[in-house]
């Protein structure tokens, strides 16, 4: 009995252990990372399953990859190219065209999809707790399995003007900034992203503009023309843009041709991570409450 | 036994209404009065000055201060009637959405299932949909390998696991889903009316698995549920909530008990005089009071179950109607106000009679009743046994419902599924 006692007091001395404390308000800091490790195989599946799930019961498959840049290539080829006579700093038009839409397409599908992130998975989230950052985490690596894809059809394309067209290969060292920009292109899409799939769980307004707004960003960027083509008025806008620099880096690095320059990179390097991290940060503040307005 | 789950103070409040125009304003309106170091201006309901804040009523609690403790290992039933706050508070538990205020504190891991197959892709096959779902239920991956075989066995689908699911009937489906959850390693195991869906014969055999987790494993378990038969079979404690608030925390058939006959004891007893009812006749004789009665109990209730006997008990007096000659009925409809009976005295061979300015008793005894888990609504009538005169009708004076459990009911009975519960005789005349 006097024993039992003791353990008692000796209990309540003790602080109790809690694996687990759901409180109302999380400390906007904390990213529960390592939750985020655990869930790593979900992480890892998901992109399986976007990857699976979009070419099922295809016959082409995984080709269909290609199909969209191949044809806004030959589009752009033909409306700037040769109607309006847009330079492409000498280099072939479609390799021009191609280098541009593939890197500008891997930013734009990650921006895009995950912007509607909550809405899409409202039910998923409304059912059961994961962190909720896998989410667009997976929308990332699933457009990345994607992009490197497009990569190989790049590289084929880059590789028949090399050889049968004369073109030569024009690598130059910038190859090597190439995982950076990759990095830089993720982060910018996925923190943009995220700020604006934050703001519209409450706030539809914004889905509207995102789809639209990325295509009008598109112009402002060197996709269809480059750096020194562009007006010297206006130079400074584009420059502006954060995807300037990466595109203008992945063209110097794979072909040889356009404005390379720390600076630039430097700049976008900064808006990234500025723009990465006050998107985790508001996606982790909305993350919890959000099943009650979305 | 140590405390597995603790709720302090746990409060959940709702904003009513459309959400959408006028929420930049009301944003702008909650920071100002932050920035102030001001409370919440739309936070205040239930407070004494909550008629004097504008917009006020746009916000409803669904947990207001909850509070109880969880022992390990521990199978809990929360029950409540809709609206009462169960999926509230097994939403906040299962992390999908935080608390206005209060803390709950678990210890060890903790699988929730507010729904089976969450996250199921049409287009995947059986076997990709079982690593999906376990994953996003918090599984890894070497712990879905090594119970696969046990998941798919349990499922009974070996022979389409690679088929995707969108080719699987429902009940496939289903139990794919719910074999995946039924092997979740967890030390807490929260629970919501998933057994719902799939068949009587699988229903079975998920509570079975459920109950193995409990007793076998010594795993805690919270499980929300209507099937009060269910509750009761499965869980060793119970919670019942109303209006956002704990109303009792004890042992399970005492909780079940009195929730059931929370609202009964009020109910099972009407006297017309003083209720507001639909009456019509000219009261040449009228009805003065209704109860019901369960089988040899002395109080009234309103509950039965299937192959209960009912008992109507209602007092008439005779004003100035032929002694001889009322006619009285019992009218049962359902509660979505079809009528199933109109059972006349003399139908079954009684005849109410009395002297006048007498105030007599009767009872109607319904034997072994078999009708599926509703609400169920009586009327009484009486009137002259040869014309349409109406003495007394009045219309949906009591009404009484059916729930699961009792002699006959070994599974779920939806009432969708049927009205009445036969159990005719059945045999093999050829084999």
């Amino acid at each position: 009995m006097i024993k039992q006692e003791l353990n008692t007091v000796k209990n309540d001395a003790a602080p109790e252990h809690w694996d687990l404390v759901i409180k109302p308000q999380r400390n906007i800091f904390d990213l529960k990372l390592n939750d985020i490790w655990h869930y790593r195989d979900l992480l890892l599946l998901l992109v399986r399953r976007d990857f699976v799930s979009f070419y099922k019961q295809t016959i082409l498959g995984p080709l269909w990859f290609f199909m969209q840049p191949l044809l806004t290539t030959i589009m752009f080829t033909f409306v700037f190219g040769r109607l309006a006579g847009i330079s492409t700093d000498d280099l072939p038009q479609p390799l021009f065209y191609l280098a541009g839409i593939t890197s500008w397409n891997y930013f734009a599908d990650c921006i895009t999809k995950t912007s509607t992130v909550f809405k899409d998975n409202a039910s998923i989230f409304g059912k059961v707790y994961f962190p909720r950052l896998i989410m667009p985490l997976s929308i990332v690596f699933s457009n990345l399995v994607r992009f490197a894809v497009q990569m190989i059809l790049f590289l084929l394309v880059l590789f028949y003007y090399a050889f049968f067209k004369g073109v030569g290969f024009h690598f130059t060292w910038a190859i090597a900034l190439f995982p950076v920009i990759i990095i830089l292109m993720a982060a910018l899409g996925l923190g943009t992203g995220m700020i604006i799939s934050a703001m519209t769980t409450k706030y539809r307004d914004l889905a509207f503009l995102v789809t639209f707004g990325v295509q009008l960003l598109m112009y402002a960027t060197t996709v269809i023309y480059p750096l020194s083509a562009s007006p010297e008025k206006y130079r400074w806008l584009i420059e502006l843009n954060p995807m300037t620099a990466i595109i203008e880096t992945f063209r110097y690095g794979f072909l040889g041709k356009g404005s390379f320059s720390w600076f630039s990179l430097g700049y976008t390097a900064l808006v990234t991570v500025v723009l990465f991290f006050v998107g985790v940060i508001i996606f982790n503040k909305v993350e919890k409450n959000f099943v009650d307005t979305v | 036994m140590s405390i597995a789950i603790k709720v302090e103070n746990l409060s959940k409040a709702y904003q009513l209404g459309e959400i959408g125009t006028g929420t930049i304003s009301r944003d702008l309106e909650r920071w100002w009065a932050k920035q102030r170091g001001k409370e919440d201006p739309y936070l205040k309901v239930g407070q004494e000055n909550d008629r004097t804040v504008k917009g006020s009523s746009d916000i409803v609690w669904s947990l207001k201060d909850i509070n109880f403790e969880v022992k390990q290992g521990d199978a809990v039933g929360i029950i409540g009637r809709n609206g009462a706050g169960k999926s509230t508070l097994l939403k906040i538990l299962s992390r999908v959405t935080a608390p206005t205020t209060g803390t709950a504190k678990l210890k060890g891991r903790i699988a929730s299932l507010l729904e089976v197959g969450t996250g199921f892709h049409p287009e995947l096959t059986g076997r990709e949909n079982i690593y999906l779902n376990g994953a996003i239920l918090g599984m890894r991956k070497k712990e879905i390998n090594r119970k696969f075989d046990e998941i798919v066995d349990f499922a009974g689908i070996e022979k389409y696991i690679d088929t995707p699911v969108k080719r699987y009937s429902s009940g496939m489906y289903v139990r794919l889903a719910f074999a995946v959850a039924a092997y979740l390693e967890s030390e807490i195991l929260i629970v919501d009316e998933v057994l719902a869906v799939g068949d009587a014969e699988f229903q079975k055999k998920c509570l079975g698995k459920m109950g193995d987790i409990s007793a076998g494993e010594g795993r805690t378990i919270l499980f929300v549920s209507h099937n009060m038969g269910a509750v009761n079979q499965l869980c060793n404690s119970a919670i019942s909530l109303s209006n956002g608030k704990v109303n009792q925390v004890g042992e399970t058939g005492k909780v079940v008990s009195n929730y059931l006959n929370a609202d009964g004891n009020k109910d099972s007893f009407i006297d017309f005089r003083s209720a507001r009812l639909n009456r019509s006749g000219n009261k040449k004789a009228e009805f003065l009071n209704i109860s019901l009665h369960k089988d040899g109990a002395v109080t009234n209730s309103r509950f039965f179950s299937v192959g209960d006997a009912l008992h109507i008990r209602f007092t008439l007096k005779v004003n100035n109607a032929n002694e001889t000659a009322i006619k009285t009925s019992v009218e049962l409809k359902t509660s979505d106000g079809f009528k199933i009976a109109n059972m006349i005295d003399t139908d079954s061979g009684f005849q109410v009679e009395g002297n006048r300015s007498d105030e007599i008793v009767f009872e109607v005894v319904m034997k072994d009743l078999r009708l599926y888990p509703d609400t169920y609504i009586i009327s009484l009538y009486a009137g002259d046994m040869s014309s349409s005169e109406t003495y007394d009708y009045v219309e949906d004076c009591i009404s009484f419902e059916i729930i699961d459990g009792g002699t006959y009911t070994t599974r779920r009975l939806p009432r969708v599924a049927g009205l009445l519960y036969l159990t005719p005789e059945w045999t093999k005349l050829k084999s």
